[in-house]
């Protein structure tokens, strides 16, 4: 079985070698401020449920919202665009009656987030990523739903699966270079996750070079299925995955020391795109874009990190702002492989010998 | 007490095994999942480290019991921390069980039975779930018996997933423990084979690791577990020196080496390593089996005598419970004997303590396992959660000291006769100091910092990367915006390091005390309401002088590499010694104290009290000369009890082996490649760019090597701590360092007159030795000759240091017990000491790739050489 490598990844290696990339900031927050109505989420679709809040249908009702938003993310600096596509998948849509939508969703999402890249890569010669993102969906294989019956999962490991590699053939289909599994909050739906895009990856001869990113759910630094973020870490290792990082949880300050754990071990060039910090009474996050930038500069300033940006309530001032806290700073090197035995449950676990 | 990060034997338990465990067995038949996850999180408790879950029983749907067992222990946080071994001969209820995993587990197990290209498709599915395989020593043929067909089966398998692009320390093999002493002679070799399977294992697949199921061995035997038991511990013994570094057994189904009845290990031996018959009438099986029929039946006489210990005295129950690992009576022994005592504190750093390092001796020298130990540390922490609240009472009534000062010596060091005397000199002083002991993380200090409302810190190291570990110390208070006062002091730190690399990255105050007699002026001035502030300022400017000199100095001028090796020292090899009378390994198991007395060089002994002079001339010294006096003779008379009642055990090891250079390097055995350091700074004329490597002939040569320690301190440093004697504790820690120098001079005597034989007629006096006016040196991993402390993994492993020696690795590779001596012997009549000084980026590449290491991990351990 030869697997032809991703030219992509080899491009974005190299430019990840001189210098920290930027990636995009939060879609949801972007897309609030058109204060769109239900109408202008439903479009010409015929759907039985109430689709207000269905973010990931407008790329189908109203491209030209998150095409715009997308290009002001390329405007402020990054070096990478995710596509709007965290719940486009059949579980998610389920709740919107909107399975049937699943696969154009992530074909148009793609297409706009590449269309934007290839533009803007056109115009001043650096080269644009598309990420391809995939959310966890809203089921747990770790986790019970039921307090009284432990053992009883919602969903088993095959369905999601297979879910996510209708998901990921479908971005892939649409021309992204990367497939981005965020937001993991279950370490088991990550493996899932990266089972489908191994399996796809056999199937279309072609690497799919693969962005891990983490979401701590408590402050010591444990996912909400309990992982470390080492033993999340080597739980995933064999993903071997251009980058791995955190996303979402906390913002940048409380964020550190855990940037501090994965930057220490692991292997892999290191992605953190935090909130803006954390929201205030009223839901919104008010962390203002040069304060987000101080953060992130002593990050460069201690080579803990090599690509950054946003999530929830960041903007592209946010990215701006960080942009400018990078420029002209080192990268993270990442670890040479040290070949001891990593295990883990939810701690980590090394052999020495 | 501390877990030395080079041993290490990780312990799989069984108890979740239905083939291994009746009971868990008759739970799952019985549909009692609420028990079965009782099962697991015993065995947890008891320091699995690793859960072993099998449900291969033909009455049972194996795949349902399989994932629903996995599922329930998912949802117990302290079960689920450590990691799962899926366990099945059947591949389906493998993969059914990989599916309900969410970490990283291992597989057990996969093998080429069916040839490889199932074997191949099994591998890269739990290569795709994220997992570690064990690999079944079984081809097409069958399973694996003799040492041949058990190695050339892993080999290939491992060739097969190396390239199928497996990571090599993810594949563990299982070469099969056969059963020994079943009377039929093929069986008797099948110990033997296995233990020696291992070791060309471990050298042909690197990286790879060694399991085994220690069960079958004792299969004659069913029915007479203390048989039973004491032929696992004993194969164990000799098989984890040999590679096996994994294993599936039960913890309580283990024996303390040194507890089993002789006869009984000694007829166990003779089995497992197929030894000769002891005499004509019986084979060693026959032997054994007579001997075992006066073990049957023992447990009930056992478990009298376990009674029998509850009559004994509070202290020696304490020590009992904690080395027997028993936390049934341990609240009320810790009562009574908190009572009995002065203050609770007592009651730790007494019998608690001694029971700890007892089970830290024997753990150490490799007599107790890694589960026993863990079962020890649960009875000592219910032991100290009993007393802490009367600590705390206690703390509440005294007084608010001088000021309160954290200690600890750096993560991965030792070493701590310094920071002790810097302790004491504090205590008497009036103030509170808070020792945090050794190997202490940074976090812990910062911690222990901000929770005690501390004046300041104060960190100690001896080793030099322990200089790197201070940096981040400082800036991690840095980053957390701390402002307290930072005090440096040990052997190899200096007031330049700390000008230029510490003070740099911390705002608060540093400062570098030379010795304890600054500390207190040094501590009471930065606590002055009106000296602080002065005093701050003027070491700040002080050190920020010491950077512009430094900057201005100039260093000076480096050869390239190529330049340096064209400039090497050219020995002439016609003079080289003859080969070693006695070549190969020798092992001293307990070599007299009285004979390392006479070698003592005092000179150092009186600077580790701070007292500056030459021995014997200090003795009369108009300044220090009494106190000086007074403490040699206190030295001496703790020497008498020392060799009188036999306090200390010297342990060495020394090795002769064949050798020739390549370069910078030396080859040894033909196959171990040793990597030395050349000198790099510009010579003048006639002057060479000295490496090691210049003393060993390119072909046809001799080097060796040597490891010694002096064991046994930790009870009698115990028991001074018990009595606040803090004096007599850094006395025998500073004549345990003594010892184990003097030990290393001594054996190098022996090496050169007999072992290698290349002086035999030599005559020295000591003061002679100790100016080292012999022929050969002896330069140590990590002093400046060979600056590179991580070469001594590699010289222990040559050695088999830690097995012979008892002597164990720290991850900054220092050594345990602290008082203990490595290195290398080289004989050439023209090799000399010198130091490698500073070297250039192109040798540290350079020398990287000879060691096979990454450049920043290659950097880091010699960065004092780099700057």
């Amino acid at each position: 079985m030869t697997i032809k490598k991703s030219e992509a990844a080899a491009l974005f290696r190299q430019q990840a070698k001189e210098r920290i990339l930027l990636t995009d900031g939060a879609a949801g927050t972007m897309i609030q401020r058109y204060k769109l109505t239900e109408a202008d989420y439903r479009g010409s679709y015929d759907l039985p449920s109430d689709q207000k809040g269905n973010n990931d249908l407008l790329v189908l009702t109203k491209p030209e919202v998150v095409d715009e938003y997308t290009r002001q993310y390329l405007d402020a600096g990054s070096d990478i665009v995710s596509t709007n596509t965290f719940n486009a998948n059949i579980i998610s849509q389920g709740d919107y009656d909107a399975v049937h939508l699943v696969r154009d969703m992530n074909l148009a999402a793609s297409r706009i987030a590449r269309k934007a890249a290839d533009d803007y890569a056109a115009k001043d010669g650096r080269p644009r990523f598309v990420a391809g993102a995939i959310g966890p969906t809203n089921k747990t294989l770790s986790l019970s739903p039921d307090v009284n019956d432990p053992g009883f999962r919602a969903v088993d490991f095959d369905t999601m699966r297979d879910v996510y590699q209708d998901q990921v053939a479908a971005l892939m289909d649409g021309g992204c270079d990367f497939i981005l599994i965020e937001t993991i909050f279950d370490t088991l739906n990550a493996k899932a996750a990266i089972m489908a895009v191994f399996e796809e990856q056999a199937k279309r001869g072609v690497e799919i070079p693969m962005m891990l990113s983490m979401t701590i759910t408590d402050m010591s630094g444990r996912n909400l299925s309990g992982h470390s973020v080492e033993a999340f870490w080597y739980a995933v290792r064999h993903a071997h995955p251009l980058t791995v990082g955190l996303n979402c949880a906390f913002g940048a300050d409380l964020l550190r020391p855990h940037v501090q754990v994965l930057s220490g071990i692991a292997d892999a060039l290191v992605m953190i795109y935090p909130n803006a910090g954390l929201p205030n009474d009223l839901g919104q996050y008010d962390e203002q874009p040069h304060t987000t930038g101080g953060f992130i500069e002593d990050w460069a300033d201690t080579q803990l990190v090599n690509v950054v940006g946003g999530c929830c309530g960041s903007t592209p001032p946010h990215i701006a702002a960080m942009a400018k806290a990078v420029a002209g700073k080192p990268p993270r090197q990442p670890h040479a492989h040290d070949h001891r035995m990593k295990l883990a449950g939810l701690d980590p676990f090394t052999m020495v010998a | 007490m501390t877990t030395p990060a080079s041993t290490q034997f990780v312990n799989i338990g069984e108890r979740t095994n239905v083939t291994g465990s009746a009971a868990f067995k008759k739970l799952i038949m019985g549909g009692d999942y609420t028990k079965a996850v009782e099962v697991a999180r015993q065995q947890v408790e008891n320091g699995a480290q690793v859960i072993d879950v099998n449900m291969d029983e033909g009455l049972l749907d194996a795949e349902m019991a399989m994932t629903t067992f996995l599922k329930l222990i998912a949802a117990e946080p302290d079960i689920a921390r450590v990691p799962v071994m899926v366990d099945s001969s059947k591949w389906s209820v493998i993969e059914a069980g990989l599916k309900c995993v969410s970490g990283k587990p291992i597989v057990n197990s996969i093998s080429m039975k069916e040839g490889e290209e199932a074997f191949l498709l099994h591998a890269r599915k739990c290569r795709q779930y994220g997992a570690a395989v064990v690999v079944m020593a079984f081809d097409e043929v069958g399973q694996a018996d003799t040492k041949d067909r058990k190695v050339e089966i892993c080999e290939r398998a491992y060739k097969l997933l190396i390239a199928d692009g497996f990571q090599p320390e993810d594949i563990i093999f299982d070469p099969n423990i056969f059963a020994v002493a079943t009377g039929i002679e093929e069986h008797n070799n099948y110990g033997v084979d296995f233990i020696e399977a291992c070791k060309e294992i471990r050298a042909r697949c690197p990286h790879a690791h060694i399991s085994g199921g220690l069960s079958n061995l004792s299969f004659s035997f069913r029915g007479n577990e203390p048989v039973r038991k004491a032929m696992h511990s004993i194969f164990l013994y000799h098989a984890i020196p040999a590679g096996m570094d994994m294993g599936i057994v039960n913890a309580g189904q283990l024996d303390v080496y040194d507890t089993i009845d002789p006869d009984l290990r000694e007829a166990c031996e003779d089995v497992i390593l197929n030894r000769p018959a002891r005499s004509e009438k019986e084979t060693p099986t026959e032997r054994l089996i007579k001997i075992a029929e006066r073990f049957r039946g023992t447990d009930a006489v056992a478990e009298k005598a376990a009674e029998e210990w509850r009559g004994w005295d509070v202290v020696k129950r304490l020590e009992h419970a904690l080395v027997k690992g028993i936390d049934a009576y341990v609240v009320d022994d810790t009562e009574e004997c908190r009572q009995k005592f002065a203050r609770p504190i007592e009651v730790i750093e007494g019998p608690l303590m001694d029971g700890m390092n007892v089970v830290g001796d024997l753990f150490g020298s490799g007599k107790m396992f890694l589960p026993q130990v863990v079962k020890s540390a649960r009875v000592m922490k219910k032991a100290v959660a009993h007393l802490l609240p009367f600590i705390e009472a206690e703390k509440e009534a005294g007084a608010r000291s001088k000021g309160r000062i954290i200690m600890a010596t750096v993560k991965g060091d030792v070493h701590d006769i310094g920071k002790n005397i810097v302790g004491v000199v504090l205590q008497c002083n009036g103030y509170e100091v808070i020792d945090l002991g050794v190997m202490v993380p940074w976090m812990t200090i910062l911690q222990a910092a901000n929770e005690n409302d501390a004046d300041m810190i104060g960190l100690s190291g001896l080793i030099t990367p322990s200089l790197d570990e201070m940096v981040t110390v400082a800036s991690e208070m840095q980053r957390t915006s701390m402002t307290m006062p930072l005090l440096i002091g040990g052997a190899t730190t200096s007031k330049v390091h700390t000008a230029l690399r510490i003070a740099p990255v911390y705002e608060g105050p540093v400062v570098h005390v030379l010795d304890a007699s600054r500390a207190v002026g040094v501590a009471s001035t930065l606590l002055s309401d009106t000296q602080r502030d002065e005093f701050v300022r003027k070491t700040a400017a002080d050190y920020n002088a010491v950077r512009i000199a430094r900057e201005g100095k100039g260093q000076n001028e480096l050869s390239t590499i190529e330049e340096a090796r064209a400039n090497a020292f050219v020995a002439d090899f016609a003079l080289k010694p003859d080969a070693p009378k006695q070549p190969g390994t020798h092992v001293f198991a307990d070599w007299p104290l009285e004979d390392l007395r006479e070698l003592i060089d005092w000179t150092p002994f009186f600077r580790a009290w701070e007292l500056a002079g030459i021995y014997p001339a200090i003795l009369t010294d108009p300044v220090v000369g009494e106190s000086a006096s007074s403490l040699f003779a206190d030295a001496q008379k703790m020497l008498d009890t020392i060799i009188a009642e036999k306090w200390l055990t010297a342990r060495g090891v020394a090795a002769l082996w064949p050798a020739y250079s390549d370069g910078d390097d030396v080859i040894v055995n033909g196959e171990t490649r040793l990597a030395f350091l050349r000198q790099q700074i510009k010579k003048r004329e006639g002057r060479a760019n000295m490496c090691l490597a210049d003393f060993v002939a390119p072909q046809d040569d001799w080097m060796g090597g040597f490891a010694v320690g002096i064991h046994g301190i930790d009870p009698h440093i115990a028991r001074f701590k018990a009595d606040t004697d803090d004096y007599n504790d850094i006395l025998l820690k500073a004549l345990a360092d003594r010892l184990a120098e003097a030990f290393a001079e001594r054996l190098h005597l022996h090496v050169r007159t007999t072992l290698w034989g290349y002086a035999e007629g030599e005559q020295l006096t000591n003061e002679a030795l100790i100016k080292e006016q012999y022929r050969g040196i002896r330069p140590a991993p990590g002093y400046p000759a060979c600056p590179d402390h991580s070469l001594k993994p590699i010289l222990f492993d040559l050695l088999g240091a830690e097995e012979k020696t008892g002597i164990t690795l720290t991850e900054s590779f220092a050594m345990l017990p602290t008082a203990a001596v490595s290195g290398f012997y080289f004989g050439h009549s023209e090799a000399s000491y010198f130091g490698v000084a500073r070297i250039g980026p192109d040798q540290v590449a350079d020398y990287a790739a000879r060691r096979g290491e990454p450049l920043d991990i290659t950097e880091r351990w010699l960065r004092p050489n780099l700057d």
